[in-house]
């Protein structure tokens, strides 16, 4: 698996995202100058005199320059001190770590639905192109990519939870809590969040296989004398599994963002509620800690997926 | 030579039509020709005239959806245009095999070469992983591909033009069969290349005996490589003749045309196709001699529909006037 060409090409892609990992925690930070009014003064509080407000600036050490504020922010950051939440004094990376799993686990459930439904169907439809199971799939995904969120959200919540009493309604249990419970808490959110991403996989893979399988190289195939079943399982998969990847990515990454607003409809307590929660309240340390963890996870994905590009398609090594 | 040898291939009559938003078309119109054992035959004729279509028709390669297939198509006695999907494949690949013009986009990227000659092996003999894979060494060998062994582990993209098709003849032959349709196997390649495939598919042709269908718009070819030649027009045959006789005296205009635009050494790159005008599209083919718009020696009676005339025993030519025209050869 981690032949020295795999090796050196995260070498290169580690470089390549260097600068722009520091690029965004330097947006990351500056947000807090862009938002108006006085952190000091809101963190004092409404009644506070100027001399508490002053005090305020000096211990969060708001009274420096940026720059340095920055530094001193990255340099901590770097060693893994996030700060506190100016609200509850709690470690940022403390609640990050704890909440972390709650969302990751909503993600990883919607991941693995939209894989799981998204694909099979996506399969059907690529091999009788025009029929009418491939109408079906193809308008039902676009109805998929085009409900939003929140409504299925809320339209799941009303059916299941509140009508039939299937599913909690809101909350969540961590996974120590036991698999059943934590996945029962999962699976509305869960599922509101797969709507889009099945669609998604169904779409991509339905016209990149269909591409695949009129391609010239399939042709070739059905003149070696295979059968439709081999070229479709073996050849037909193995080519799209590249896209595929590509698509699973672009999934994750938006999941990962959807979790916010689904996590408010749920009142689940992941770090999307968390950010928004922070956001309201202007507590930078947080915010800044929760975009820092998204981003790096996105990136840390992405060269994931790159790297396995070069076990799918050998093409890619080579470049 | 050999019209004494039983025909291995026999196709009749066959009409190749294809749905599209206007409708209906019709791509070929009684096309049928005979191919012996160990025979090359060419099939020429310009772009659009229908040797593709017939070539993919033979194995039943054309789109399913979109196409309709009139005639017969007789092999070892029987009507391949009859059988089972399943009786099909075991044709495929194993008793009529084929290779096509672009041997980059023809073959699968995602699996090296030893795995692509390997699974036609595997889907024809029952044979293990390791047998195959030492047999695809060995077929690439016989294509003279150097260093077949390392050659074998290698993916499409890492080979040259020429190495790939080489390649795709490898897995055409891996099965030995009987007959190897070639559908422009150098048109893709460059010049030199292309004699060096030629040139190969000729050997191998010869050594083994198998039957070679040679499809190419480039006369030149055919004129080197095979013994019989089959002039295609506008999804009709015009002409079937030995290829020594058509290159002495060609029997249609059409095919006199094409013998006096090969491109030769001898003269300036200047010279142009000797034909003007265009194939006319299936979609609207003129009654009559589908060549009179173009041809300079048609007449009034040429509006009637033309037959493919016997010429002698074993040639035909799809023009009225082929006893009394003295068409122009390559040596003239
Ligand atoms: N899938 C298809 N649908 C509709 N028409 C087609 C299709 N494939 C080929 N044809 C038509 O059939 C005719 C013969 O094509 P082809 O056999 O590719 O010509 P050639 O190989 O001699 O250049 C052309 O007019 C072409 O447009
Ligand atoms: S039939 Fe007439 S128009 Fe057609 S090729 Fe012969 S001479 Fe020319
Ligand atoms: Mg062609």
């Amino acid at each position: 698996m981690l032949t020295k060409d795999r090796l050196r090409l995260v070498g290169r892609r580690l470089v390549q995202i260097a600068p722009v990992i520091l690029l965004a925690t330097f947006v990351v930070f500056g947000l807090q100058q862009l938002v108006p009014g006085d952190i000091a003064a809101t963190l004092a509080g409404e009644s506070a005199t100027d001399a508490r407000i002053a005090e305020i600036r000096k211990l969060y050490g708001l009274d420096r320059p940026f720059l340095v504020q920055y530094g001193s922010w990255l340099w901590g950051a770097l060693h893994g001190d996030l700060g506190k939440s100016l609200l509850s004094g709690e470690v940022v990376l403390d609640s990050i770590l704890r909440r972390f799993p709650t969302s990751l686990l909503i993600v990883g459930c919607a991941l693995t639905l939209s894989l799981s439904i998204g694909i099979p169907l996506g399969i059907l439809a690529a091999v009788r192109p025009g029929s009418r199971i491939d109408a079906t799939v193809t308008s039902v995904a676009s109805l998929g990519v085009a409900l939003p969120n929140f409504w299925l959200a809320m339209l799941l919540v009303a059916t299941f939870a509140l009508n039939w009493n299937f599913f909690p309604a809101t909350g969540a249990k961590p996974l120590s809590a036991g698999i059943g419970p934590a996945l029962l808490h999962a699976a509305l959110p869960a599922i509101a969040l797969a709507a889009g991403g099945i669609a998604e996989v169904a779409r991509q893979l339905r016209s990149s296989l269909v591409e695949v399988l009129s391609s010239q190289y399939v042709r070739t195939l059905h003149a070696k004398g295979l059968s439709p079943a081999a070229i479709l399982w073996k050849h037909g998969l193995k080519n799209v599994s590249v896209n595929l990847l590509t698509v699973i990515g672009l999934i994750f990454n938006r999941l990962l963002g959807a979790t916010v607003v689904i996590e408010a409809v749920f009142a689940i307590p992941g770090i999307g509620s968390m950010v928004v929660h922070a956001a309201i309240h202007k507590d930078f340390p947080v915010i800044q800690g929760v975009v820092l963890a998204l981003v790096l996870i996105v990136i840390s994905l992405n060269l994931l997926i790159d790297v396995l590009y070069t076990v799918l398609d050998p093409r890619v090594s080579q470049k | 030579m050999t019209a004494d040898k039983q025909p291995l291939l026999d196709v009749r009559g066959l009409g190749i039509f294809f749905r599209t938003e206007a409708g209906e078309v019709q791509a070929t119109r009684d096309v049928s020709f005979q191919l012996r054992p160990g025979e090359r035959l060419g099939i020429v004729g310009e772009s659009g005239c229908g040797k593709t279509v017939t070539g993919l028709s033979i194995l039943g390669l054309l789109p399913r959806a979109q196409s309709r297939v009139e005639g017969q198509v007789l092999f070892e006695g029987r009507d391949l245009l009859t059988l089972s999907p399943r009786q099909l494949r075991a044709v495929r690949g194993r008793r009529i095999s084929m290779i096509f013009q672009e041997p980059m986009s023809a073959l699968d990227p995602v699996f090296t070469i030893g795995q692509q000659i390997g699974e036609t092996l595997r889907a024809h003999r029952g044979i293990g992983k390791k047998e195959a894979r030492e047999r695809a060494v060995e077929a690439l060998a016989q294509v003279g591909i150097p260093l077949p062994s390392r050659r074998v582990d290698e993916y499409p993209h890492q080979l040259s033009g020429g190495m790939r098709q080489r390649a795709m003849i490898a897995i055409a032959l891996v099965c030995e069969p009987q007959i190897l349709i070639a559908d422009e196997p150098t048109t893709a390649l460059d010049v030199t290349i292309q004699a060096q495939i030629i040139d190969l598919l000729f050997d191998l042709s010869a050594r083994t005996g198998t039957a070679l269908l040679f499809i190419t718009h480039d006369l030149g070819v055919i004129a080197e490589t095979c013994t019989r030649m089959l002039t295609m027009y506008a999804g009709e045959v015009v002409e079937d003749s030995p290829v020594d006789a058509a290159l002495e005296r060609p029997r249609h205009p059409y095919t006199s045309g094409l013998l006096r635009s090969i491109p030769r050494l001898s003269k300036r790159k200047t010279v142009l196709p000797s034909i003007a005008g265009r194939v006319p599209s299936p979609a609207d083919m003129p009654t009559g001699c589908r060549f009179r718009a173009r041809c300079v020696h048609g007449l009034a009676e040429c509006e009637a529909r033309q037959d493919l005339l016997d010429v002698s025993l074993d040639r035909r030519a799809r023009c009225m006037r082929q006893a009394e025209l003295t068409l122009p050869g390559a040596i003239a």
